[in-house]
């Protein structure tokens, strides 16, 4: 065993930076379940976010850009669920999956000709003085400019649900559909922007791994991220922070395991390879033992002629 | 009536309705674990696949299912290929062994292939390359490319295959550089690009100056690229888009041959239950390119190696060779025998850290 080849700045920095597509894609549903919408479909919307970002970033040679593509592309499809679960009042739980099934398929059709190639760089912010510091620079400073994005969207959510109008109307949406649209809000309209945002929000996690974190494009390459960030989304209890922390969790004891078994620690690896499901579920379950729960119309689907 | 028995009929009556509507088409299946387009393992099946369709034409149809979960879900998928009058199923993973076996049960007329395994049938034939022998060449090359002394061995599952991959590569590693040691993480997974870099990036982080794989995807070549100075293996297939570095040189699975001479069989009506496990010498392991990034020297001594596996004058697992826990394996000039390599659950001398049991 050999602990000091683990370099802890380095680990924590990787952590993060392993952490954020999970993190994208957990705050983008975290949304949607917050307007009542169930949408299983994170998965699909995230590769389909992964290989339009990537083309896009290297048809137009900037990583920015396909940032941007991922995040619509992603939107677009959610659109295509908004359609069938909000308008023609399909059931969500198997819209979401058939969702999942189709942007992998989809994504798979789009990246034929993108296999084996690489895309541009996404560099990484240098601040004078701050990105130079020892320790701290390189964890607080050192990382691409969508890692932060991640950190600020989950603060804004966290904010516009807790204390603007727009937050309260959202999460009135979500708990009980007849009451907001009794007084007037329009529910379908609403849920079509969540949905969307969660959309948006996924595709830009997948982006963050097929130009980043991998970064390049193959078949099937989200491999169940967009899955763990729906668990992680109700074993959050649907609060923002608490989503942070399950990536971060997720993403750090990943890397940790992987670091410890290179380290050659005395623990046996299939502990280490569960350790990350295990450790993030229990701090979470432990953290959501207070009296949080699900948004009371989540899952159904509204009609006004209710 | 039994389940098994009203599923074999169902095929009898199936077979009998597709033999009538198309007497002379053979049909192939094909079941991944992974996507097609993962540019490794998967992917040169594939091509196989391919070339079986190139040397029959309208004689065969070929079907293939990508991304088939090792477990109860390829028995589901086998089934289905079975029922839809498949003559021929190739099953290429280790995991889909047992499934692979029960299925065979219940199609008594219907062959299956499966790669890497060790369970066969009067159906079911194995067949599986000896991948061990390229990664000598792939030590033969690290133990002399590395500075740090660190070579980063990314496992997938802790599989005989996966084992006489790290012992042999270990050997020549050491053979040429006695300081050499080597760092393996178990990925536990074939395929996952996401979690395949962060192994890279690890031990990359933790000194490796050398990356080996045995995952599928190309995902550890790209994060070595990031790094900087460090060198990779293709694995399975060329990944030659990563050359001439961080990739240096690869193993390369050439399927194509043993795929159409099976389906030939199959066709001629001579298909038996055998067990092929051919190398370097047999062509169903290449050694890609070795590229300019290595030196002449080095590469030379890659290449003497690989022509005297390729010969039959050399042997891999030639003793003296100790078990990691100091016990004789192989005495002098002693080679191993194929039925311990088929099995082989231990590490050799000098590696550390314990296997997943």
């Amino acid at each position: 065993m050999d602990l000091s080849a683990i370099n802890p700045v380095l680990l924590i920095a990787s952590l993060m930076v392993a952490a954020t597509p999970l993190l994208l894609a957990a705050i983008g549903e975290l949304v949607v379940e917050k307007a009542g919408v169930l949408n299983l479909g994170v998965e699909g919307m995230m590769i389909v976010g992964a290989i339009a970002g990537f083309a896009t970033a290297v048809e137009s040679g900037s990583p920015l850009l396909g940032f941007v593509a991922a995040a619509f592309a992603g939107a677009a499809l959610s659109i295509l669920f908004a359609i069938l679960t909000q308008f023609a009042q399909a059931n969500q739980v198997a819209s979401g999956l058939s969702l999942t099934l189709f942007g992998l398929g989809l994504s798979a059709l789009m990246g034929q000709t993108y296999v084996g190639i690489k895309p541009p760089r996404m560099g990484d912010i240098h601040l004078p003085v701050l990105s130079d510091l020892p320790v701290v620079g390189p964890i607080l400073f050192g990382h691409d400019i969508i890692l932060y994005f991640g950190i600020a969207l989950t603060a804004a959510v966290w904010w516009v649900l807790k204390y603007s109008r727009l937050g309260l109307v959202l999460r009135a949406v979500g708990e009980n559909h007849d009451a907001a649209h009794a007084l007037g809000y329009k529910v379908l309209k609403i849920r079509l922007l969540a949905i969307m945002f969660g959309g948006a929000c996924a595709g830009l996690g997948g982006a963050y791994i097929s130009l980043i974190r991998v970064p390049q494009w193959t078949e099937g390459m989200t491999a169940g991220i967009g899955w763990i960030a729906l668990a992680l989304v109700v074993f959050a209890s649907w609060k923002p922070w608490r989503a942070l922390l399950g990536a971060y969790l997720f993403g750090g004891v990943t890397v940790v395991q992987l670091n410890l078994q290179a380290a050659g620690v005395a623990i046996p690896v299939e502990y280490l390879a569960m350790s990350p499901y295990l450790i993030t579920i229990l701090v979470l379950v432990i953290l959501s033992a207070d009296k949080s729960s699900a948004p009371a119309s989540l899952g159904r689907n509204f009609h006004a002629s209710r | 009536m039994k389940l098994t028995n009203l599923l074999t009929s169902a095929a009898v009556a199936l077979g009998l309705a597709a033999g009538a509507a198309m007497a002379d088409t053979t049909k192939v299946g094909f079941v991944y674990v992974g996507p097609v387009g993962d540019g490794g393992w998967t992917y040169e099946h594939d091509q196989g696949r391919k070339a079986v369709e190139a040397e029959f034409g309208d004689q065969v149809e070929t079907v293939y299912v990508e991304n088939v979960a090792e477990g109860p879900d390829a028995e589901r998928v086998m089934t289905q290929m079975a029922l839809e009058g498949a003559d021929l199923i190739f099953t290429t993973s280790f995991g889909y062994m047992d499934p692979t076996i029960n299925v065979a049960k219940k199609f008594p007329n219907v062959k299956f292939e499966h790669a890497t395994g060790y369970k066969r049938a009067d159906n079911v034939s194995t067949y599986s390359a000896r991948f061990y022998e390229g990664r000598a060449v792939q030590g033969t090359i690290a133990g002399h490319m590395t500075e740090s002394n660190i070579v980063g061995y990314i496992g997938s599952y802790p599989i005989p295959e996966v084992i006489r991959g790290i012992n042999s590569a270990y050997i020549h590693a050491k053979k040429v550089n006695p300081d050499v040691q080597f760092k393996v993480v178990w990925a536990f997974t074939w395929f996952d690009p996401a979690k395949e870099a962060d192994a890279a990036k690890v031990l990359i982080e933790q000194g490796a100056d050398v990356i080996l794989q045995h995952t599928d995807s190309t995902a550890p070549q790209a994060a070595a690229q990031n790094a900087g100075n460090v060198i990779t293996f293709g694995q399975a297939s060329d990944m030659s888009e990563y050359a001439p570095k961080p990739r240096v040189s690869s193993i390369i699975d050439n399927w194509a041959p043993y795929y159409v001479a099976r389906t030939k069989a199959v066709i001629d009506g001579t298909w038996e239950s055998v067990d092929t496990w051919d190398g370097i010498g047999a062509g169903m392991v290449e050694i890609g390119e070795i590229t300019d990034a290595v030196p002449a020297e080095v590469k030379e001594a890659a290449l003497a190696i690989k022509d005297s596996i390729a010969n039959g004058t050399y042997h891999p697992f030639t003793g003296p060779l100790k078990k990691q826990d100091g016990s004789d394996w192989l005495a002098e000039g002693e080679v191993a025998d194929d039925g311990t390599l088929a099995g082989m659950n231990f590490y050799v001398e000098g590696i550390e850290g314990d296997i997943p049991q």
